[in-house]
């Protein structure tokens, strides 16, 4: 009873400290309290495994009653918005393979008259199909909502028309991954995940390592500037990103077979981006926590909503607006719209240049904050 | 070029409003070894590094090396060497990697050379492969030292260089000061040592950010006024608490087999010594020794108020 009665004061002793100490860490304590309200939300709203109103566009050349009647069958399904309309036939790969649209509806010209002959005229959906679960739902329903919206015109001596397979023949074309393949999506995407996580991670130690022992202060008693130190600290790990990217790409291709048809130099390009983009972030990350597990939570905060709104784990598309808002601002979500675009759709520099300027521009808002955040003395 | 290497007026740095240093003036003219002294949290660290540009003084003006403390921190910065309190090289980088990064911060001409040089100059030659973060506290400081000597700076600013250190060690150590020294460097040192204190050519005392008192160790000592007596006899152990308390004692302490005691009433103490002056002592009067100084002073001007470390 009495040794019992030790451990207990013992066992109080540490809690006690341990409070105290939690107390002290006031980032950390935010950061515990943070986490999950964000990851209530982030699950509990913005994702959705049944995306609507996804963005596509329609090649007509012609419009008749019957026409508007099927587009507007579309609009009314909610899975399909169309927001653009052309008529030049090449638009529609540029839309596709930029990630513009997820789908194209083509209706060729003299549609209305085969339709009214009874001869089933194609209806030609393109879908982008690399991320297979986010089209999946639409393409689905896809007959069913044609063939509601033609019934009510195809009434009196048509009629007949709607019997059997449908007067129209719906042809679906999933681009890019015809087989549905969710590897093809998932792998290329890893690719990311694992760049953002490692490499925000490693240098996010880089000041805190230095201040946590004690040789900050002897660092800012040489010379060098904060963009002399920062640049100096992140380079090693660009060569990091690079061999990672590498094992990646290797592995995807020899055990995933995942398909590579774009330009190789484009994409190291875009690698190279994303990666200094996460190295400075990573750096800013260390000039604001001030040690090296406030720099660890940072990089969590940070990871959490990159894999849940970037369009990595759940379709992009069916996140409500303001999620879509936040997921605009992460780097991951636009490489990861640049690196499928390149590996599975062929991408070129045209596709690519929106998504690669927004890593950019966040690269340079988040090293401006780094250097504003690096102090040059120890006030 | 001005004589001077530390030209300071006014000098001051506030911490959340709590005074750290508070009008510190200082002219220390180029080739000398100086000391500064003071109990812990009297600002000591703290004026050295706004001498050397790692703090922004709260107010006051000045010049280190000729140039201005405030306008021209970075080229101040290349001509000074400070060592920092806490041993701030990389421990998991080898004595001569970070000899090397130092010498490449500093662009050196002919590095590998002027790494050699410096190893074999501070002894560090063969352990040059051993990671700085294994060696002794003795062998640390001599890394560190050759450190911010590498890229030959006019000033060296030395934060307690020799805390912790054992006795030969730190005798070596100011060996190398003085060596600098004669090399024409100025040396600007922070102990709490009074053998050290003893090797300055002046000293400069701080408690609660002010200065108290400077000038050489002989000179501090008489414009003390302090005077003390020696008691020397068998028992004398037991005479101390008798003594500490005493009108006109502000200070009693044992040296060796001795008692010391002291303060600034000559008549006082006299009378404090004749009262126990049948009990078969022998007392004697003796010079105040610098420690006997420091002390007096440190009571006079109150406790440890540090609130930065």
């Amino acid at each position: 009873m009495m040794r019992l009665g030790h451990r207990l004061a013992r066992i109080n002793a540490v809690f006690i400290k341990e409070l105290i100490q939690m107390r002290r860490d006031r980032l950390t304590f935010a950061v515990m309290l943070a986490i999950p309200i964000l990851e209530l939300v982030l699950f509990g709203y913005a994702i959705n495994t049944d995306p609507k109103h996804l963005p596509t566009a329609v090649h007509a050349e012609e419009y008749t009653p019957v026409v508007r009647s099927i587009l507007s069958g579309l609009e009314n399904s909610e899975y399909f918005d169309v927001s653009t309309s052309h008529s030049d036939p090449r638009a529609s790969d540029y839309l596709l393979a930029s990630g513009k649209v997820v789908f194209v509806v083509e209706i060729p010209a003299g549609f209305t008259r085969q339709l009214i002959r009874g001869e089933r005229p194609q209806l030609l959906v393109s879908a982008d199909a690399t991320d297979p679960v986010a089209a999946s739902n639409a393409l689905g329903r896809l007959s069913t909502i044609v063939n509601q919206a033609l019934a009510k015109d195809l009434t009196g001596p048509l009629a007949h028309l709607r019997a059997g397979k449908g007067a129209v023949d719906l042809v679906v074309h999933p681009r890019y991954n015809p087989e549905g393949i969710t590897q093809y999506n998932i792998v290329p995407g890893l690719l990311g995940v694992i760049l953002t996580m490692t490499l925000v991670m490693i240098t996010g130690m880089a000041m805190t390592r230095e201040t946590e022992r004690g040789t900050m202060e002897n660092l800012l008693a040489m010379p060098g500037s904060p963009f002399e130190v920062m640049i100096g600290k992140i380079l090693p790990y660009v060569g990091v990103g690079l061999v990672q990217t590498v094992v990646v790409l290797v592995v995807a291709h020899w055990l995933f077979a995942v398909p590579f048809i774009g330009s190789i130099a484009l994409l190291v390009l875009s690698v190279a981006i994303f990666i200094l983009a996460n190295l400075a972030l990573g750096f800013t990350f260390s000039t604001i926590a001030q040690s090296q597990i406030q720099s660890m939570q940072l990089t969590f905060f940070f990871f959490l909503p990159s894999i849940l709104l970037s369009g990595f784990m759940f379709p992009f598309r069916g996140m409500p607006h303001w999620a879509q808002m936040i997921g605009e601002v992460l780097p991951l979500t636009h490489f990861l719209r640049v690196v499928r675009g390149i590996m599975l759709k062929g991408a070129g520099l045209q596709e690519s240049v929106y998504d690669l300027a927004a890593i950019l521009a966040f690269m340079l808002v988040v090293s401006t904050v780094a250097m504003l955040r690096y102090k040059r003395t120890l006030d | 070029m001005s004589e001077l290497a530390i030209d300071v007026r006014g000098l001051s740095k506030n911490f959340a409003n709590k005074a750290a240093v508070s009008n510190v003036d200082l002219q220390m003219p180029r080739g000398q070894v100086w000391g500064f002294l003071g109990p812990n949290g009297s600002g000591k660290t703290t004026t050295i590094r706004m001498l050397c540009g790692l703090l922004k003084p709260s107010a006051g003006e000045g010049t280190c090396l000729g140039f201005d403390l405030r306008r021209d921190a970075e080229a101040i910065r290349r001509q000074t060497g400070y060592m920092t309190q806490k041993f701030s090289f990389w421990a998991d980088l080898s004595v001569r990697e970070n000899l090397d990064f130092v010498a490449r911060i500093y662009q050196l001409d002919n590095r590998r050379q002027c790494v050699d040089e410096t190893l074999a100059v501070l002894g560090l030659t063969h352990r040059q492969h051993q990671l700085a973060g294994a060696l002794s506290g003795g062998w640390k400081q001599r890394l560190a030292l050759a450190a911010v000597t590498m890229h030959k700076p006019k000033l060296l600013l030395l934060d307690e260089p020799t805390a912790g250190v054992d006795p030969q060690a730190r005798r070596d150590f100011w060996d190398q000061i003085h060596r600098l020294s004669n090399e024409g460097m100025t040396v600007l040192v922070s102990t709490h040592y009074m053998d050290e204190a003893e090797r300055c050519d002046h000293i400069v005392y701080l408690a609660h950010g002010k200065l108290i008192t400077e000038g050489s160790v002989p000179d501090i000592i008489d414009q003390s006024g302090l005077l003390s007596f020696r008691a020397e006899g068998k028992g004398v152990r037991v005479l101390e608490p008798l003594m500490a308390g005493q009108q006109g004692i502000e200070h009693a302490a044992y040296y060796g087999a001795a008692l010391h005691i002291s303060g600034h009433d000559r008549a006082a103490l006299e009378a404090a010594v004749a009262k126990v002056a049948d009990q078969g002592y022998s007392w004697q009067e003796v010079k105040p020794s610098l420690e006997d100084v420091f002390i007096a002073l440190m009571e006079q001007s109150g406790g440890d108020k540090r609130a930065h470390g």
